[in-house]
């Protein structure tokens, strides 16, 4: 867990009365929307189809049981019962009404959540993995330098005013689980040879329309220097930016037109300006923020309790063992993902009863916390094996003990024409569609892992590039239509994915994603290869034929 | 969405009608013939050309602060006078997400 300073605290109720005045201001005519919508979207104010969406982040993923029930409270008292989580390690609320936000906002200021940072052209919300702290073998918790970081850019000017938005992701594990080749910056944390530990950092990525990989800049810079580095980098950005419109946009177009080579030169250069400036970090300002993340005092328990080697005789608790449990750095822990891809319901959603009765799952077998990850599912990061059985049978109840994690049916889609404004397509429907034809576990565990990845529109809110299967909806003469991709990759190995043929009506997607599993079965050389490998193989040919062949 | 300033050069292909979402909470809302708000599309104004068009929703445009985000969405009108939504959107707009909410399921 981490607590927050004196000065957060205060920052974070100011920004609540002021926003609730400026509502006020709004709500008796004398702001105009056009004057308004900045303030709002400041706050992570939204209009979508149907009512305004609130959005609330959740600070590289970590919540504490009293911060989990301050959101089921919102879902239940603002709301119309249910939060979305999305691949931001964000929350949203689609029926929130204007009037009651800053007394929502005031209700989460009370636990230290806020919505700052979660729209604008500023510096968003640092990602990192959910597993941080955590993981086994991983470097160092990666939460620390997050909030490094955030610390850093929250409201600092240069970060506030950036040409386009900026997302920065980290990680410190050889499995990449923050995406961090898909965004502006992306940092892995590394050891060089002298044992000091650093960043590796990458630059440029980003999907939308003009999708691109994140290219490495640096192999390695020190942990002390990486705050001037980063602003090394938003200078050579901003400096563009500035000087020709071209360039105002995602840093990803800027280093795709300046080549990667002159724009680490330029960063460089910068770098060597300002990094023996005050921008080196102290280590005891790492000390302080280290000592802010508090662990739970573990036990020292047993490798394999007698408890779990007798719920190793029932087969439906070792199907979601295997799938949904993880290894702990702990000897006798375990991580615990929660799947919110129940078949047939739409990915990410959890209903305030479900928030609430996970938050008191989580004290009894997690030391009070959760964990939110970018595939839209949540994580218990500390669960002792002896209690994993009863575990298992509490969240079963709750309905969240689908064993999908990382099956065809943990499916990640973004709103789509259900809820989105910007939306040409909905995405929910064709999720849970694919959700219901892939339903048999058994099927989905002979498919193995298998992402699939939908977006309602080419801003890629729901990483279809990335996907191991991406579906895109767009419209043509008014007719939702979907294009499907398929080798796309989001973790260590990001990949975007390659269109097999023309787009597929509403009614057909699902069909077509069986048609291309089908290929994928029959093609695969033994059943471990896993279907972005038998992609990789074999190219995308075969796929395409199986699926137009017979349209 | 599309910004009224990006309407002026309006053209509509059929019966259209205004429609925004209200202020305070957000929800759909059409224009009215009593140059208000109604969330029912059967008490909106259906306008049948462009210039028509084109002074609701500069009249509609005006009243920022009961609707925002105003802009003209097609119709259909039966031979019964029966108003519905012109598009997928428009649909989904009006009679909410064509998928459960967890909360009510
Ligand atoms: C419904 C309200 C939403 C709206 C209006 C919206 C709007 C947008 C827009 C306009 C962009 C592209 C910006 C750019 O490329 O510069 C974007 C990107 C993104 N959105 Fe959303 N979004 C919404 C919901 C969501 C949800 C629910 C998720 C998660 C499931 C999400 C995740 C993302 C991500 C990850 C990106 C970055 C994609 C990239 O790398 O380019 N958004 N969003
Ligand atoms: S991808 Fe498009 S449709 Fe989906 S949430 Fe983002 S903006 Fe909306």
């Amino acid at each position: 867990m981490y607590a927050y300073d004196e000065i957060d605290r205060t920052l974070v109720n100011e920004r609540v009365s002021e926003f609730r005045d400026q509502v006020k201001r709004r709500l008796s005519g004398e702001l105009t929307e056009d004057e308004f919508k900045l303030l709002r979207l400041q706050n992570g104010v939204y209009l979508q189809l149907h009512a305004y969406m609130f959005r609330v982040a959740i600070p590289y993923g970590t919540l504490a049981t009293n911060q989990l029930r301050a959101l089921a409270h919102v879902a239940r008292k603002y709301d119309r019962g249910y939060g979305h989580f999305t691949t931001r390690q964000n929350i949203q609320f689609n029926w929130i009404k204007l009037a009651e936000l800053p007394d929502a906002l005031e209700d989460l200021a009370k636990v230290g959540i806020h919505a700052m940072q979660t729209s604008g052209n500023n510096m968003r919300n640092v990602t990192s993995d959910q597993w941080a702290g955590v993981a086994p073998g991983e470097i160092e918790d990666p939460r620390i330098w997050s909030e490094l970081i955030r610390q850093h850019t929250t409201l600092h000017p240069e970060f506030s005013f950036l040409p386009r938005k900026f997302k920065i992701a980290i990680t410190a594990s050889d499995h990449d689980r923050a995406a961090i080749k898909i965004h502006d910056i992306g940092l892995r944390l590394v050891k060089n040879e002298k044992g000091e530990t650093g960043f590796e950092v990458l630059v440029g990525g980003g999907l939308g329309r003009t999708p691109f990989i994140a290219k490495t800049i640096k192999h390695f810079v020190h942990g002390r220097d990486i705050l001037s580095y980063i602003e090394a980098i938003l200078r050579v950005y901003n400096q563009y930016g500035r000087r020709d419109n071209i360039y105002k946009a995602r840093i990803k177009i800027l280093v795709h037109e300046l080549g990667i080579e002159k724009f680490s030169r330029e960063v460089e250069e910068e770098w060597q300006h300002i990094r023996n400036s005050s921008l080196q970090i102290d280590d005891e300002v790492i000390e302080d923020i280290r000592s802010r993340f508090t662990y739970p005092a573990y036990e020292k328990l047993p490798h394999m309790p007698d408890e779990l080697r007798q719920a190793a005789a029932d087969p439906d608790f070792e199907a979601w063992r295997k799938n949904s449990v993880a290894p702990h750095k702990v000897q006798g822990y375990s991580i615990v993902t929660i799947s919110l891809k129940p078949i047939g319901k739409p990915p990410g959603d959890a209903t305030a009863e479900q928030m609430d009765a996970l938050a008191d799952l989580a004290d009894i077998y997690s030391f009070g916390e959760i964990r939110v990850g970018h595939e839209q599912n949540l994580a218990l990061p500390h669960v002792a094996k002896r209690d994993l059985p009863a575990l298992w049978k509490a969240l079963d109840k709750l309905g969240l003990a689908t064993p999908n994690v990382n099956l065809i049916t943990d499916i990640i889609a973004c709103p789509g024409l259900d809820y989105c404004s910007l939306a040409n397509a909905r995405s929910i429907p064709i999720a849970q569609e694919l959700s219901r034809r892939f339903a048999n576990h058994e099927l989905a565990n002979l498919i193995g892992r298998l992402h699939i990845n939908i977006s309602g529109c080419i801003n890629a809110c729901g990483h279809h590039h990335v996907g191991h299967i991406g579906i895109l909806g767009v419209e043509k003469n008014g007719e939702e239509v979907y294009q499907i991709t398929i080798g796309g990759r989001a973790d260590e190995g990001a990949a975007l994915g390659t269109l097999i043929g023309p787009g597929v009506k509403f009614d057909e997607v699902a069909d077509v994603i069986e048609d291309v599993v089908e290929a994928y079965l029959a093609l695969r050389e033994r059943p471990e290869e896993l279907f972005m490998d038998t992609v990789k193989r074999l190219g995308v040919e075969p796929f395409k034929e199986r699926v137009y062949a017979t349209r | 969405m599309t910004s009224p300033l990006e309407q002026k050069k309006i053209k509509i292909a059929g019966p259209s009608v205004v429609t925004a979402n209200r202020t305070w909470d957000g929800i759909v809302v059409y224009r009215t013939a009593a140059k208000s708000w109604s969330a029912d599309l059967s008490e909106a104004v259906i306008v049948r050309n462009s210039d028509e068009a084109k002074a609701l929703l500069a009249e509609s445009v005006a009243d920022d602060v009961g609707a925002v985000g105003a802009y003209i969405a097609p119709v259909q009108v039966g031979d019964d006078g029966k108003v519905e939504p012109g598009n997928l959107r428009e649909q989904i707009r009006r009679t909410g997400v064509t998928i459960g909410q967890p909360a009510q399921v």
